[in-house]
């Protein structure tokens, strides 16, 4: 094994200078004072101050976030009273309910966000930022529980029995035993949506009307009509809000 | 126990029943919506006229079509060979590492997928495009001496696709990688296999179901990829789901983008069906819990 160890190391090194080096040099020049973006010319925060100005993209700031927040809440009621509730069913009946469940995680988005537009049109629901809440409530549900039936599958069930044998009802077991003690998955559960749902441009794209820009769509036209380093900018804010959630999610879900 | 169990049956579907309709009403009625209406017609300004024809499909036929649908299917074919080529000494080496390295490594595959999508991409723009990252440096180095047009073509969707996917191939492989019996490779050290030997008789058979695993996550969300090609993609690059965007939002011939994506639903449910067969020994026994 020591023979091709040096190689396997230089081939896994290779790899993640491919995955960071891009977002890297991306987070570096948002902070170059130059226009010609790819042009180093020394330190500025200019287009920090550019994006902060920006009344637009305030405005798009403030839709993201109560998409996000909406969408994050309906998306945890839903999830985890899946995630409990398919623990009462037959263990057949869990899987299949449960696989079904996951394949809008796996089909491409695009089907996801095309197939909401038409059903909308269809219902005469004019496209709104209620739309797009429906839309990231959509795949936000499968993300929820799976995180939360992970942290089920890892509980004591001697746990309810106890509780059912002091006389505890179905209710109060899930009350006083079940989701106290799902609460850190709950939580990291809602920040991993939270994330999903500030960063989503597809679905967000189809299922948009005027007006209802999110920070993800704003980025999209930005880079459409050109580039310039406050993109990079508002690009090096979204890596680190997205990375810190995430993190602080993973920090919950391995409690 | 018995009781618990069924003290928990009778109001579960109260949990349940919210969230069944939810799904059921937003992602299973818009499919089959979808699916009908492919075979629709359109009417002179865009509307759905509600016949019944095949029309929409025969049109699929047309080599305009015909050759998006191919180069679609290429492209997302080379990106995941790209991505098994690439992920495949990664995974290894995760795999064989100490076991706290492991979590180590493996966030750190995973801390770029978690990033936005539209931002990972549009770090390619920024390097690849004419007065972008790379040309810049090689101009600076004496390289080239005329900056060169690397975006807008397929190798830089492909580049963006392997980017964007890369940690979707690793992480299945490394969970076949890891549970590969070492004795079976000391073994075959011991019996004079050469390095080769070893990999393709020993190590690729045992991490078959992580390769069909990695394979399908890659391939389903690059054939169906939308932003990657609509950013990093020229105009004779575009992929089954700029495709669907036009016909829906440009051309707004709804039934025919209709008809295009029952036929990208129907290359992912087979692609499915064929590696969840093939990775079938990844997923843990039911016993478990």
């Amino acid at each position: 094994m020591k023979q091709s160890g040096g190689w396997l190391w230089r081939a896994s090194v290779a790899n993640l200078f491919f995955l960071y080096g891009p977002i890297a040099a991306l987070m570096l020049f948002s902070f170059n004072a130059s226009r010609l973006s790819a042009t180093w010319q020394g330190w500025s925060l200019q287009w920090y101050r550019a994006l902060w100005a920006d009344q637009a993209l305030q405005a798009a700031a403030v839709n993201s976030l109560w998409v996000a927040t909406v969408s994050t809440v309906l998306a945890l009621l839903l999830g985890v009273g899946l995630a409990v509730g398919l623990e009462g069913l037959p263990g057949r009946r869990q899987r299949q309910i449960e696989q079904a469940l996951l394949l809008p995680l796996v089909i491409p988005e695009v089907m996801m966000g095309v197939s909401l537009l038409l059903f909308f049109v269809l219902v005469r629901m004019p496209l709104s930022l209620t739309t797009v809440i429906v839309g990231h409530a959509l795949f936000n549900v499968p993300v929820v529980m799976v995180i939360v039936r992970a942290r089920l599958r890892k509980l004591d069930p001697r746990l309810l029995e106890v509780a059912a044998d002091l006389g505890a009802s179905y209710w109060g077991a899930l009350r006083y035993v079940t989701l106290p003690l799902l609460r850190p998955a709950i939580l990291g559960a809602g920040l991993m949506a939270f994330t999903i749902s500030l960063d989503d441009f597809i679905v967000t794209y189809f299922t948009a009307g005027p007006g209802a820009t999110t920070l993800p769509l704003k980025v999209y036209s930005m880079i459409k009509s050109g580039l310039s380093p406050e993109i990079n900018a508002l690009s090096a804010l979204f890596v680190i809000v997205s990375m810190g959630l995430i993190g602080f999610s993973l920090l919950l879900q391995r409690r | 126990m018995k009781i618990s169990v069924s003290v928990g049956r009778a109001p579960s579907w109260w949990l349940l029943g919210p969230g069944l309709v939810w799904m059921g009403l937003l992602f299973v009625v818009p499919l089959c919506l979808m699916f009908v209406i492919s075979f629709a017609g359109r009417g002179t300004y865009g509307g759905i006229v509600w016949s019944f024809s095949l029309t929409n499909y025969l049109d699929l036929l047309h080599p305009l079509y015909a050759r998006i649908l191919g180069q679609s299917i290429l492209l997302a074919a080379g990106t995941t060979l790209l991505c098994l080529t690439m992920g495949f000494p990664l995974a290894y080496y995760i795999a064989r590492a100490a076991p706290r390295r492991q979590g180590i490594w493996l966030l750190l595959v995973m801390i770029p997928f978690w990033t936005n999508f539209l931002v990972r991409t549009y770090a390619w723009m920024f390097i690849l495009r004419t007065e972008g990252l790379l040309n810049t440096v090689l101009l600076k180095l004496g390289v080239i001496s005329s900056p060169s047009e690397l975006l807008y073509s397929n190798t830089a969707v492909m580049i963006g696709l392997v980017y964007g996917y890369l940690p979707f191939m690793v992480l299945p492989l490394y969970v076949a990688l890891e549970r590969v019996d070492r004795t079976l490779v000391e073994a075959a050290w011991d019996l004079y296999a050469t390095r080769w030997t070893v990999f393709r008789r020993i190590i690729l058979p045992l991490a078959k179901p992580g390769v069909a695993a990695g394979c399908l996550l890659v391939f389903i969300p690059s054939l169906g990829a939308f932003l990657t090609p609509d950013l990093l993609g020229g105009a004779r690059s575009m992929m089954i789901g700029n495709l669907i965007q036009h016909e829906f939002l440009v051309a707004r011939d709804w039934p025919l983008g209709a008809a295009i994506s029952c036929l990208l639903m129907l290359c992912v449910v087979g692609m499915m069906r064929w590696s969840l067969r093939a990775a079938k020994p990844l997923v843990p026994p039911e016993s478990e819990s």
